[in-house]
C-alpha cells in the first residue's frame, strides 16, 4: 500500500502536487508550519497509486514516496 | 516498505529561500538528483550567477562560487581550463543575468565550445530586484519597468537564447524544457543530465534552458503562474532540442 510523507516544514502550499496528483490524494490543510504556510496533507491516502507525480512537480522538495 | 521516491542526498535540507511556486526549486532538486545519480558531487563545482540563482547557493552541496553578475559563463572558463581535468563545472543563471549583462560572456563562451554546462533558467523578468523588464519579458507583459506592458516599438522583441546561440558553430546540446508539470519536469531532468554527461565525455558547450514562473513579481497565484506559463511564455520560447551532436 503506497504512502505519502509530506515534510511539513518545508512546504510552502504552493498547490502543485495537487495540481499533478490524478488521484486527489493530497488538500492544503488547515495547520501552519514555523515558515506561517498552511502545508499539504493527506486527505486520501487509499487512492494513492505511487506515481511520484507530486514529489516530482514539488519546489520544496517536501515529498517522499513508499511503495 | 520501499522508497521509491526520495530527496537528493546532493541537497542541503534546508527551509527553501524561493517563494511560494516558484520552479528554481524544482530546477535545484533536478541538478541534484543529476550529481547523485552521475556519481560527481566531490569533483563539481557550481558557478552562480546574481539574482535569484544565488539564493540557490544555501541548497548545493557541492562546492559553489559566485560570478559578478553576468559573468558566470567567463569564471567558468577560466576554472574548467585550470582546475583537474575531471573537475565538471556548470553555471547556474537567470534571464536577467545571462541574457541581458551577460549576453556577451554567454555568445563568447558558447562559440568556443567550452567545455562545461550551463543551466539556464528563464523567467521572463528581473526577480530578486523587483520585476523589472528582461530580455526575456514578453510584449505587452507588465514589468515595474513597463507598467503599461513591453513596448516593442520602444524596447524591442524578447530574446530567444537557444536560437541564438543555435546561429554559432560550437555548442554541442542547446535545449529548451520546462517545469511547468510533472512529466515535462521528468524530460527537464532529462535534459539536464545529458548536458552533464556530455561535458564528462569532453563533447564540449551544453545549454539546458529552463522554462520557469515567478508568482510573486508576475502577481499570480503558483497554479495561475503555471497557466500563464502554457498559454503566453512557453508559446514565445517553444520547447524543443535545438541542437544535439
Ligand atoms: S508542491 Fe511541495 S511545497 Fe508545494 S504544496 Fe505541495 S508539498 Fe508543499
Ligand atoms: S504518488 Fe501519485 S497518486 Fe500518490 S499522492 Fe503522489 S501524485 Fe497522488
Amino acid at each position: 500500500m503506497p504512502k505519502v510523507e509530506i515534510n511539513s516544514k518545508v512546504c510552502k502550499a504552493c498547490e502543485l502536487c495537487i495540481l499533478n496528483c490524478p488521484k486527489g490524494v493530497l488538500a492544503l490543510g488547515k495547520e501552519s508550519n514555523p515558515s506561517g504556510y498552511h502545508y499539504v496533507t493527506v486527505v486520501n491516502q487509499d487512492a494513492c497509486i505511487a506515481c511520484k507525480m507530486c514529489a516530482i512537480a514539488c519546489p520544496d522538495a517536501a515529498i517522499e514516496i513508499y511503495k | 516498505m520501499e522508497k521509491v521516491y526520495s530527496v537528493p542526498s546532493t541537497k542541503h535540507e534546508v527551509v527553501g529561500g524561493f517563494c511560494p511556486g516558484c520552479l528554481h526549486g524544482v530546477v535545484v532538486k533536478l541538478v541534484c538528483e543529476v550529481q547523485e545519480e552521475l556519481g560527481i558531487l566531490d569533483r563539481t563545482v557550481c558557478v552562480v550567477g546574481v539574482g535569484c540563482c544565488c539564493i540557490t547557493a544555501r541548497h548545493w552541496k557541492c562546492d559553489v562560487m559566485n560570478a559578478p553578475h553576468g559573468r558566470a559563463p567567463a569564471v567558468a572558463t577560466g576554472l574548467k581550463r585550470m582546475a583537474p581535468k575531471d573537475t565538471v563545472v556548470y553555471t547556474y543563471q537567470g534571464d536577467g543575468d545571462l541574457a541581458a549583462i551577460g549576453l556577451s560572456e554567454i555568445m563568447y563562451a558558447a562559440n568556443r565550445g567550452e567545455n562545461f554546462t550551463v543551466i539556464f533558467v528563464n523567467n521572463s523578468t528581473y526577480g530578486m530586484t523587483g520585476g523589472q523588464m528582461a530580455p526575456t519579458t514578453l510584449v505587452g507583459m507588465k514589468a515595474t519597468t513597463a507598467p503599461f506592458g513591453r513596448k516593442a516599438e520602444d524596447v524591442g522583441y524578447p530574446l530567444h537564447m537557444c536560437e541564438i546561440l543555435n546561429q554559432l558553430g560550437a555548442p554541442t546540446y542547446l535545449a529548451r524544457v520546462s517545469c511547468d508539470s510533472s512529466p515535462n519536469v521528468i524530460k527537464t531532468k532529462a535534459a539536464i543530465k545529458k548536458a552533464f554527461q556530455n561535458q564528462i565525455d569532453g563533447k564540449g558547450f551544453s545549454l539546458v534552458e529552463i522554462m520557469s514562473a515567478c508568482p510573486t513579481n508576475w502577481g499570480l497565484s503558483p497554479l495561475d503562474s503555471i497557466k500563464f506559463m502554457r498559454e503566453k511564455t512557453m508559446v514565445e520560447f517553444p520547447l524543443g532540442v535545438y541542437r544535439d551532436r
